[in-house]
């Protein structure tokens, strides 16, 4: 009776492990696949041609990304420009000088943004941001600096989210050290807390980032996704997702294969990004 | 010159909470937009009857079926295999290499953007497999997709269950899989509610993954291989296209507020359970 018990125990766990295995099953065919329709036109045309070519016109046997490599990198940089500092004063305000009351409603109202769809973020950008930067910026509107704003107000719930825990991951013994030698609040949090927690705050960009590069229905309502690199604040862009995006559902053959191509090299991006958030917070749990 | 650091301290204290400020402002402004441009034309009419003429006029009923149809059903396939891998890892295995391989796994399938799984979706299931633009493909697709977020939640709710409830059941006789059955899931099913429901949340709110592999017909699906349009994509493809602004704010109207009260009810569960326990 006891035997059998054990040993329904061991198939019990035997059949969990399958499951958890599901989610590195799901990965594997999610690159396999990936990469079997992107990676063929690589060998055919050229890795230099595809990741360094500046003219796509897929359906003339041109399939350049350059500039859209290019522009992901500038939207997602604009977009921690815009949100990493908002963000990261949202961590410090919640973590350090909010109440017990105002951080019950701070908290969940910053969760509520992350719930928002981007085709809405997307939307308001179109009807709000664009004409404002078209009549009163210049250009038409359509622009690295619209999708820069939406993409940063886009990662603050992210940026936020894991500054926060970092900084409440300081321990306390360090703000009383801090507080015993004279130092005021303000002191306190930018001489200690902060650099304390700047793996963490760091690791926090950087999946912001993987966030921002990875949008793509806002991207497309508001970038103008014009195929050029954009050299003013003003021009239209059109980044990797967008193109994917924009092009999927008519695409066939060559030009089908080249769009898994931008997908390969915006996976390659994505995994480096998250890697790097990876070993920042693995070195922050080390020390 | 030197300011007084008390003087610098008040002035950093009440710009930090500006800027909090400012960020729910920005939550609170974007509501108000959509509520007060698409209430308007919210009527019982506009919920219960089929669009006419793409959309620009009529209303959005078989959106929402096609929603309902998405969020329910890709937690559906994604709950017990998210259950099971947070079970896995926190009641029947220690850290180890195994462990952290799995780990690994959830936290780049979290870290996939919803494009690459459209890509992956529309390739595997829609071509592939020949599902087609279907429920199937979508909701196969979506659950993938929102996996990492229900493992995660369920993990933090068994984690959260006390030490001292295991020890009990052990100390009855109890096996693992019956104090597993009985008293961990039992304590930890708020927690992993709220997962769930975050997790429909994101099916709802979802567009890139979705309208590559549901497609985006706009007639009312009626079996689980026929295509759909989710409210998200009518609404990306109502905006997009400018059929219809004043249908493209109802819309968002209704969307937005179901994700609102989905969201809010996963908080206030969760927000019991970490009451009850500490």
């Amino acid at each position: 009776m006891n035997r059998r018990l054990v040993n329904k125990d061991a198939l019990v766990r035997l059949v969990l492990a399958m499951f958890a295995l599901s989610s590195l099953l799901f990965l594997f065919i999610i690159f396999v696949f990936i990469l079997s329709e992107g990676l063929p036109l690589f060998y055919g045309v050229g890795v230099r041609n595809i990741a360094l070519g500046m003219k796509w016109a897929p359906t003339r046997g041109f399939f350049g990304i350059f500039p859209m490599v290019i522009s992901s990198f500038m939207v997602t940089f604009g977009a921690l420009v815009v949100g990493a500092p908002l963000a990261l004063a949202c961590a410090a305000y919640l973590s350090e000088y909010a109440g017990k009351k105002t951080k019950i409603f701070l908290k969940p109202s910053l969760e509520l943004l992350a719930g928002i769809p981007s085709v809405v973020y997307g939307f308001l950008g179109v009807v709000y941001i664009v004409p404002f930067i078209r009549d009163y910026i210049g250009g038409p509107g359509f622009s690295i600096l619209s999708t820069s704003i939406v993409l940063g107000i886009m990662v603050l719930p992210t940026i936020t989210s894991i500054s926060f825990d970092s900084l409440m991951s300081v321990p306390a013994a360090f703000r009383e050290g801090s507080f015993a030698m004279g130092a005021t609040k303000w002191q306190t949090v930018y001489k200690i807390v902060l650099p304390a927690a700047r793996s963490g705050i760091l690791a926090s960009f950087i999946l912001g980032m993987g966030r921002a590069i990875g949008e793509t229905m806002a991207v497309i309502m508001v970038a103008g996704n014009a195929l050029k690199i954009p050299t003013s604040l003003t021009d239209p862009l059109r980044t990797l997702t967008s193109n994917i995006a924009l092009e999927l559902a008519y695409a066939t053959g060559d030009h089908r294969r080249a769009l898994f191509s931008t997908g390969v090299v915006l996976l390659v991006i994505i995994m480096v990004l998250n890697l790097l958030a990876n070993f920042w917070v693995k070195r922050r749990v080390g020390r | 010159m030197r300011l007084p650091p008390r003087f610098v301290d008040k002035a950093m204290r009440a710009g930090l909470r500006a800027q909090a400020m400012f960020t729910v402002a920005i939550l609170v402004t974007i509501i108000l937009i959509i509520f007060v441009k698409g209430f308007p034309y919210l009527t019982a009419e506009f919920i219960f009857s089929y669009p006419e003429d793409m959309g620009r006029l009529g209303g959005i009923f078989p959106s929402i079926v096609g929603t309902l149809f998405l969020g329910l059903l890709s937690i559906v396939f994604a709950t017990p295999l998210g259950i099971g891998t947070a079970i896995f890892l926190t009641e029947y295995t220690r850290e180890s290499n195994f462990t952290r391989i799995i780990r690994f796994g959830v936290e780049s399938l979290a870290g996939i953007p919803s494009i690459i799984y459209g890509l992956f979706g529309f390739i595997f299931f829609v071509i592939k497999l020949k599902m087609g633009w279907s429920l199937l493909s979508g909701t196969l697709t979506v659950a993938i997709m929102v996996l990492p977020t229900i493992i995660r939640t369920s993990e933090e709710a068994i984690k959260a269950v006390p030490k001292t409830l295991r020890t009990v059941s052990f100390s009855l006789g109890a096996t693992k899989w019956e104090t597993v059955t009985r008293v961990i899931l039992p304590s930890a099913a708020p927690g992993i509610l709220t997962g769930i429901m975050l997790s429909i949340g994101r099916a709802v709110s979802e567009t890139a993954a979705v309208i590559f592999t549901m497609g985006s017909s706009l007639r009312l699906p009626t079996s689980i291989m026929d295509s759909g349009r989710t409210m998200a994509v009518h609404f990306y493809i109502l905006a997009r296209e400018g059929i219809s602004m004043e249908k493209a704010y109802a819309t968002a109207l209704v969307l937005v507020f179901s994700i609102l009260i989905i969201n809010i009810l996963a908080y206030y569960i969760m927000h019991r359970m970490i009451a009850r326990y500490s």
